[in-house]
């Protein structure tokens, strides 16, 4: 019936020997060394006998710390990935100049910094406040778990899944070159007829559903599943921002996933949404995606706003200052983030009065900002401030990203952006307030509870290394970048003809070189932590002397997080437990109604996964099949009644019982 | 101060065109701190640029920035003197640990970023509507107001892969990746593009704005000092677009006039074959000039009826405007764009 060829060209689509860039040296080398280290891993896993347990106790589980302790491991991973792509760029613009052509080709040059942008983003800074927020919120607010553990699962899986498709673009076939947004025609089949933006697609397809569930899950659990006592107003602060954050996320992401499938619509079937003809238009899509785009940059930055909260307030002691106002700033910015989505395309050339209005509806969101940063400082007065690895990193932030905002602010102003638009000073100022504010921000959420998650502190020598490394370098990577903008430089350029820009590009690299003495100090930080993890213990559970319920509870936290469901008086809760002289009971323990491990969520993910991989590469019957076997599984999950179980009452006195004799023995 | 400036920029002398008078005298009545004047020094075309509408927005930016410092630089000290007299190990520091709220001081910390808003929220209506690229040119300079009986010089801009085709209609002539204009001449240049979206950028004369296909962006401009310039695509386009620059260069009006009559010597005729021709995507295209320009051939250009056939964008859309939802326009459109022209 089929000629071979015919037959093959059914089963694998446009996916032949050829897609694989065997002749590409540098991508022969980088494979070379991931499937070593792949192997090494692997090999190691079955060595000690862990295949068992990192199924039972990690890929299957629900349980809300375990999946966001798994969202941070993603976030590091990609970090490293997407910071090796960092580096590559800035050694292809500190040589390229003049006669010679760098050591990189347009097109690797070209997908290197869309995957840039799309690894950082999507699947660096999403999964570590994602990760944080669901370690955090339920322990905050008192709660045993979120509201659905399984849709935890499978949300974690489904992001996980589409950073699998990022990386696996990077060794078969190719990753798109249109930037980290794809706009069309560029993204569009005309000019990019091979694989890479269907790739682009499908990930962020795969991720964005984990995303769109984590936020309703997220929102569900604060809004229900608060402890008796907190009132919205007695929220924790970091509790408020990623309510605040979710409820963006809520609304955004369905926005970005219909504007995807619009553009796989324009790709597959022939529509012509954004093509040059038959009555498309680009410019919907760009208005599209920065109506999810600039909530994105809130959904980010909100809940290391709440860290920074967290952190001030525990390491000076003191009350955080102006809690009303933070939650009113809070809200204040969650709304107006969706106001403003037209300062990222001045340039397309809108009337003077809708430039203004998105100028100035940008500026005013500077204003509860500025406050934000007005009642840390103002935490600090009167303070007794301790500066330890989170305090460090939080004032780093200050002095950083109140340069970004200023340079944001800038930006908005529509006369200034026609000149700066889309030049180095607009990267210089993105990476100031996403590195300066996100990845500070992250880092200080992870020192800060890393103790919570692990039951031990991080060493904090390697710990002040990583930051002074990130905070020069980010100086040295980034200010050269301000001036090459203002010289008239724009982004996204491969080779240049100027001598005299060199230099700037020659520190910028020198910069990166320190930054990645950050991630490595920050990777021997972890593994000297662990080696020293009985000096670094924490028996109390409360290492910092901190204000809020996470703290209440022992390090690392059982299963059920809480024997008895606290009572909350003040925003402060734990700090007013402690103050009142608050009795951890030792009896009386009743059987805790838990939800029950499940494969579920992760099989459905791969199959979500499978299901992209077969539509980028045209491999019709692998779509049509993985994507029954998705529905299948869907259906089946759902007559699977045996979900939960209960923690049997003697079971959680031993626990607690353990936990006694550990605080005598350091009491 | 000469060397200072050199020193502070790292970099070797090379030719640069004169600074403008106006922005220099602009920036010294400013005051502007030494980290600016350093920057000045250097060649950041943006602060320091040759046509009057660049000046104005590389001014915006001094203005912005020094008023934004104002609340900026108290932040950043207050960090420092905060964290240095409340650490832990000063005990004589005063610590209120319930001290968390007072409505004077939140007064204060709201309205001092909203005092600054509110001047820059008005600076920037002002300006976004005095410097509209829509807006045809005002005054030559902060001196010299433009007369209207003068008739700006038109410039038809294509943005191609990976290339800029330039079309002076009055002129009757054609250039690729070089552009002239007269001093002091406002300059009117209507913008688009063939493929995929580009942003045209000419730094030392005034801001960008984006060519996309089957649409025209408009911008208005003028150049007050001879000299060459650098201008290029501010939004990437693929995979030639590192070499997607072209030179800009501003000359007295006798210079221009012989500038075109050597145009109108050289080349062929810009009809709709040569474009197809240069339209092909190609790298780093050397400057060349046609010495006619078929008529017309921008507008079927923006209309999109030149490269694919199939009829024009504007014969299109009125027709899908008569029949009110397009069910007369749609065959005939249809039937005029085989699928496989794009594909």
């Amino acid at each position: 019936m089929f000629t071979q060829p015919d037959l093959l060209k059914l089963v694998f689509g446009r996916l032949t020997l050829e897609s694989l860039p065997y002749h590409e040296p540098i991508l022969v080398v980088t494979f070379i060394a991931v499937a070593l280290g792949g192997l090494a891993v692997l090999g190691a896993i079955t060595y000690f006998r862990l295949w068992g347990p990192l199924w039972r106790d990690w890929v299957t589980s629900i349980d809300h710390k375990k999946i966001g302790v798994m969202y941070v491991v993603l976030g590091l991973v990609m970090l490293l990935r997407g910071f090796g792509d960092a580096v590559m760029m800035r050694i292809q613009q500190a040589i390229s100049f003049g006669d010679a052509a760098g050591f990189l080709p347009p097109h690797h040059y070209d997908q290197l910094f869309s995957v840039h942008g799309v690894i950082m983003i999507f699947f660096v800074a999403m999964p570590f406040v994602t990760g944080l927020m669901n370690f955090v919120v339920p322990l905050q607010i008192g709660a045993r778990d979120v509201a659905f553990p399984f849709l935890n699962n499978f949300s974690f899986w489904m992001t996980a899944g589409g950073a699998g498709l990022i990386m696996v673009s990077l060794f078969v076939g190719e990753f798109a070159r249109t930037g980290w947004l794809a706009y069309p025609p560029l993204s569009g089949l005309a000019a990019s007829p091979d694989v890479g933006v269907d790739y682009y697609i499908w990930a962020l397809q795969v991720a964005g559903v984990g995303t769109m569930l984590s936020g309703v899950n997220l929102i569900a659990t604060i809004v229900k599943m608060r402890a008796p006592g907190m009132t919205m107003m007695k929220m924790p602060i970091f509790t408020w921002t990623a309510l605040c954050t979710n409820a963006l996320i809520v609304v955004a992401f369905p926005v970005l996933t219909a504007v995807l499938a619009m553009l796989s619509l324009d790709r597959y079937v022939g529509t012509h949404f954004f093509t040059n003809d038959l009555g498309g238009n680009a410019m919907m899509y760009i208005n599209l995606i920065w109506i999810w785009g600039h909530p994105e940059v809130y959904i980010l930055v909100l809940p290391v706003f709440g860290v920074f909260s967290e952190v001030v307030s525990t390491f000076c002691g003191k009350r955080l200052f102006g809690y009303a106002s933070m939650v009113y700033a809070t809200v204040v910015i969650t709304i107006l983030s969706y106001l403003v989505w037209l300062h990222h395309f001045f340039t397309m050339g809108s009337g003077a009065s809708v430039n203004s209005f998105f100028g100035i509806t940008t500026m005013i969101i500077s204003i509860p900002t500025g406050a934000k940063i007005f009642n840390w400082l103002f935490t600090m007065y009167r303070g007794r401030i301790r500066f330890e690895l989170p305090m460090l990193w939080t004032l780093g932030f200050m002095v950083t990203f109140v340069i970004g905002g200023m340079t944001g602010v800038l930006l908005a102003v529509p006369p200034a952006d026609f000149v700066l638009h889309n030049s180095l000073f607009l990267i210089a100022h993105f990476h100031n307030v996403i590195i300066g504010g996100v990845v500070f921000g992250v880092m200080a959420g992870i020192t800060y509870w890393f103790p919570k998650a692990f039951g031990f502190r991080l060493d904090p020598f390697w710990g002040r290394c990583s930051f002074w490394f990130w905070l020069v370098g980010f100086y040295f990577a980034f200010m050269p970048l301000y001036v090459l903008g203002l010289m008239g430089v724009t982004r996204r350029l491969s080779h240049f003809d100027d001598p005299s820009l060199q230099v700037w590009f020659q520190i910028a690299a020198f910069g990166a070189a320190l930054i990645a003495l950050g991630i490595g100090s920050m990777v021997i930080q972890f593994v000297v932590s662990f080696l020293r993890r009985d000096a670094l213990r924490d028996a109390t559970g409360d290492p910092w002397n901190a204000r809020t319920l996470e703290w209440s509870t022992s390090s690392p936290p059982p299963a059920y997080n809480f024997a008895f469901t606290p009572i909350v008086h003040d925003n402060d809760a734990w700090h007013d437990m402690k103050r009142r002289g608050y009795v951890r009971p030792v009896d009386g323990f009743i059987p805790i109604h838990m939800p029950k491990n499940t494969a579920a969520g992760f099989v459905l993910a791969m199959l979500s996964t499978a299901c992209g991989f077969a539509l980028v590469w045209h491999m019709w019957p692998l779509a049509a099949l993985s994507f029954a076997a998705l529905l299948a599984g869907t259906i089946f999950h759902t007559f699977n009644y045996a979900r939960d179980f209960h923690v049997p009452a003697d079971e959680v006195s031993r626990t607690e019982q353990a936990r006694t004799l550990l605080l005598a023995r350091h009491a | 101060m000469r060397s200072a400036r050199i020193m502070a920029c790292l970099r070797t002398e090379r030719s640069k065109p004169a600074r403008s008078p106006g922005a220099a005298r602009s920036l010294g009545r400013l005051g502007v701190p030494a980290a600016a004047a350093l920057l000045s020094g250097c060649n950041t075309v943006l602060l320091n640029p040759s046509g009057d509408v660049a000046a104005q927005q590389g001014h915006l930016i001094v203005v912005s920035t020094l008023l934004m410092l104002l609340i900026i630089v108290p932040v950043i000290i207050l960090t420092f003197v905060f964290a240095w007299r409340y650490r832990q190990s000063n005990t004589e520091a005063p610590y209120q640990p319930d001290w968390d709220h007072s409505i004077q001081l939140e007064l204060v910390i709201w309205a001092a970023p909203l005092l600054i808003i509110i001047a820059l929220g008005a600076l920037t209506w002002i300006s976004t509507h005095t410097l509209d690229p829509y807006r045809p040119i005002q005054r030559l300079d902060p001196d010299r107001p433009f007369t209207a009986n003068v008739k700006p010089l038109t410039i038809d801009v294509v943005a191609l892969d990976w290339k800029w085709l330039f079309i002076y209609p009055e002129q009757d002539i054609a250039t690729v990746n070089e552009l002239a204009a007269p001093v002091d001449m406002p300059i009117e240049f209507r913008i688009t593009a063939e493929t995929v979206m580009n942003s045209f950028f000419i730094p030392a004369l005034a801001g960008q704005i984006y060519a996309m296909p089957g649409m025209e962006t408009q911008l208005h401009a003028v150049i007050n000092h001879a000299g060459d310039y650098q201008g290029f695509s501010a939004n990437y386009s693929g995979a030639g677009f590192s070499g997607m620059h072209f030179r800009f260069r501003g000359m007295s009006g006798a210079d221009f006039d012989r500038w075109v009559q050597a145009a109108r010597t050289g080349g062929g005729s810009l009809d709709r074959a040569a474009y197809l021709e240069l339209e092909k995507p190609s790298v780093r295209e050397p400057v060349h000039t046609y010495a006619t320009v078929a008529p017309g051939i921008y507008d079927a250009i923006v209309n999109r009826c030149l490269a694919l056939d199939h009829a024009c964008l504007r014969d299109m859309m009125s027709m899908d405007g008569g029949s009110g939802h397009g069910a007369a326009a749609g065959p005939v459109a249809l039937a005029g764009a085989p699928r496989s022209a794009h594909d």
